[in-house]
């Protein structure tokens, strides 16, 4: 191992960010030099926000939270106007309410501003935090919420909304069908030739998945199973690099929210059970091989093979969940980092961005893997899952 | 706790589009292209088969055409020698069969010119006697009528002989 390259590397960039850090506060130095000249009236702006930027608290758990939550609008950006206005831009989407018995559906920009539309508000905080709360009819002058120890109706509606995450999934999946039944069709044009352009950049994919994943795991009868695994193995890989995508319509943290890994983890439970067989029921409640007594009189090893039913699918849910979400909140913490260092001093803020931004494209490139990496586990371990309940006796 | 408390929306509207994608990707995309990817996958494999067999007999077939080369090769150089045997052997034969012919030919005309000879000489001779004889007896006719003049003949003929 020759540790001399690494060495110099990391000499060089601690150098660079030395140099960075210095060069940015006496850039900023300078401002502060400038700022005293009453002529230079940007100079002067620029310090009104940076002012204002201090008085704000910046808080890094509560915006990463923010961000990798499910919520009723697209937020976009954030900006000042030159009178020092924060503007917010989002989209707005639809929020669609079942209360009781009616259904209300409205656009969710009627409840920016804490603002209260038919009875409905959005909670800025407690336990229901971003969701749409009713609020009492006869407190609408200055509404509050209720509590569920107070009130005797449920103060949550049904909300079936169209939310961030679910205008991310309608918008993946109409990509996903476009390409695919685009590349279909070019499947069906060139009949047993070549692949070309986007088809010869996704069969390698299709081919692994076939030949490797579900050839591999469930044997001869793997293909009933290929249209649920290729549509899971795409829908998560195409997920997850979405996320990766700072701006509208990516950033939306679909393959990070557990109920979409839920959803997904009970198909795959689903497909397992409806294609159990009898060797498959005889594993779980009289597993052959195992001494009789851990089958009765207590049944430890049928309960434990139960309980397994449930838990693979449940690790299958937690393990993408936790993944992706893990990968936006460290990639949110060293951009967040930026933010926290230039609340303490402008320059510092500056100065940590080189470091920030270099972590978080490590971290950026490093979730590329892992995006691949999880999908792939995903659909294996479902793969895995469906070869056992549908082999046959070995 | 609001990050592991799934929304009741968003997994109503995940099931829903999840199982919609599945069918619509199921029926549209990935029956067609496993189709295809199969059909491609046993085309290739056909040609590959039928490619190594043409291989293999296009082998076989260079292999038979040189033996059938060399044969050829073989046979024309035995036929080619036969024949310079045969013809060799033929120049021979005719050449001695000529000379015996000729031999005998020659034996021939010259034991033919030996005949044809003594019976010329024969015939000579019988036609010399006769003239012989002729003349004698003319002569003799004539001589003999005159007595001195026989004498006169005679002796003439003795001069001649004589002379002779």
């Amino acid at each position: 191992m020759n540790l001399r390259p690494l060495a110099a590397k990391l000499g060089i960039t601690i150098i660079l960010l030395i140099v960075g850090v210095l060069t940015m506060s006496f850039i900023q130095d300078a401002g502060h030099g400038q700022k005293e000249e009453p002529t230079h009236t940007e100079n002067a702006q620029d310090e009104s926000w940076q002012t204002e930027v201090e008085k704000e608290e910046y808080n890094a758990g509560k915006k990463i939270i923010e961000h990798i939550t499910d919520s009723h609008d697209w937020h976009i950006l954030d900006y000042k106007d030159s009178e020092g206005h924060k503007h917010h831009v989002s989209i707005p989407l639809p929020v669609i309410l079942y209360h009781d018995g009616k259904f209300h559906t409205f656009m969710s920009d009627k409840l920016w501003h804490g603002h209260v539309y038919k009875g409905f508000k959005l909670a800025t905080e407690g336990p229901d935090k971003g969701k749409v709360v009713k609020v009492i009819e006869e407190n609408l002058i200055n509404p509050e919420i209720i509590t569920k120890d107070e009130g005797e109706v449920d103060h949550l509606p049904l909300d079936l909304s169209i939310t961030k995450n679910v205008l991310a999934i309608i918008i993946s999946s109409i990509l996903l069908i476009i390409i695919f039944v685009s590349i279909a069709n070019r499947y069906k044009r060139r009949e047993k030739q070549a692949p070309k352009g986007l088809q010869s950049l996704l069969e390698p994919l299709i081919v692994f998945l076939r030949d490797d994943v579900a050839k591999d795991s469930i044997g001869e009868k793997y293909e009933r199973y290929m249209p649920y695994l290729l549509t899971l193995f795409f829908f998560i890989f195409f997920n997850n690099l979405f996320g990766l995508v700072p701006i509208f319509p990516g950033g939306a943290n679909v393959t990070g929210n557990i109920a979409v890994t839920g959803v997904m983890a009970f198909f795959t439970f689903l497909i397992t059970t409806f294609s159990g067989n009898k060797n498959y029921w005889q594993h779980i409640f009289n597993a052959p091989g195992v001494p009789w007594w851990l089958k009765f009189p207590v049944p430890l090893m049928p309960v434990i093979e139960l309980i397994g039913m449930f838990t693979k699918p449940f690790v299958l849910m937690v393990r993408l969940f936790a993944n992706i979400t893990a990968g936006h909140i460290i990639i949110l913490g060293f951009i967040s980092l930026i933010f926290v260092f230039g609340n303490i001093y402008i320059g510092l803020g500056y100065g940590v961005s080189i470091v920030s931004i270099m972590f978080s494209l490590f971290m950026s490139l490093l979730e590329l893997l892992v995006a691949f990496i999880q999908a792939y586990v995903f659909t294996l371990l479902s793969a895995l899952y469906f070869g056992l309940a549908s082999e046959e006796h070995h | 706790m609001e990050l592991v408390s799934p929304g009741i929306g968003l997994i109503f509207w995940m099931t829903i589009v999840f199982a919609l994608l599945i069918f619509i990707l199921g029926k549209y995309a990935w029956r067609p292209i496993m189709k295809a990817l199969k059909e491609r996958d046993e085309f290739i494999e056909e040609s590959l088969t039928a490619a190594d067999r043409a291989k293999k007999e296009m082998k076989e077939l260079k292999f038979s055409n040189e033996q059938l080369l060399k044969e050829a090769q073989e046979e024309r150089d035995a036929i080619l020698r036969e024949g310079r045997k045969i013809k060799d052997s033929i120049i021979e034969e005719a050449r001695e069969k000529a000379n015996e012919e000729a031999d005998n030919i020659v034996e021939n005309a010259k034991e033919r010119i030996e005949n044809e000879k003594k019976s010329a000489m024969i015939d000579l001779k019988n036609q010399i006697a006769d003239m012989a004889i002729t003349v004698a007896e003319k002569i003799l006719e004539r001589e003999l009528s005159d007595p001195s003049k026989q004498k006169d003949y005679i002796e003439k003929l003795i001069d001649d002989t004589h002379l002779n």
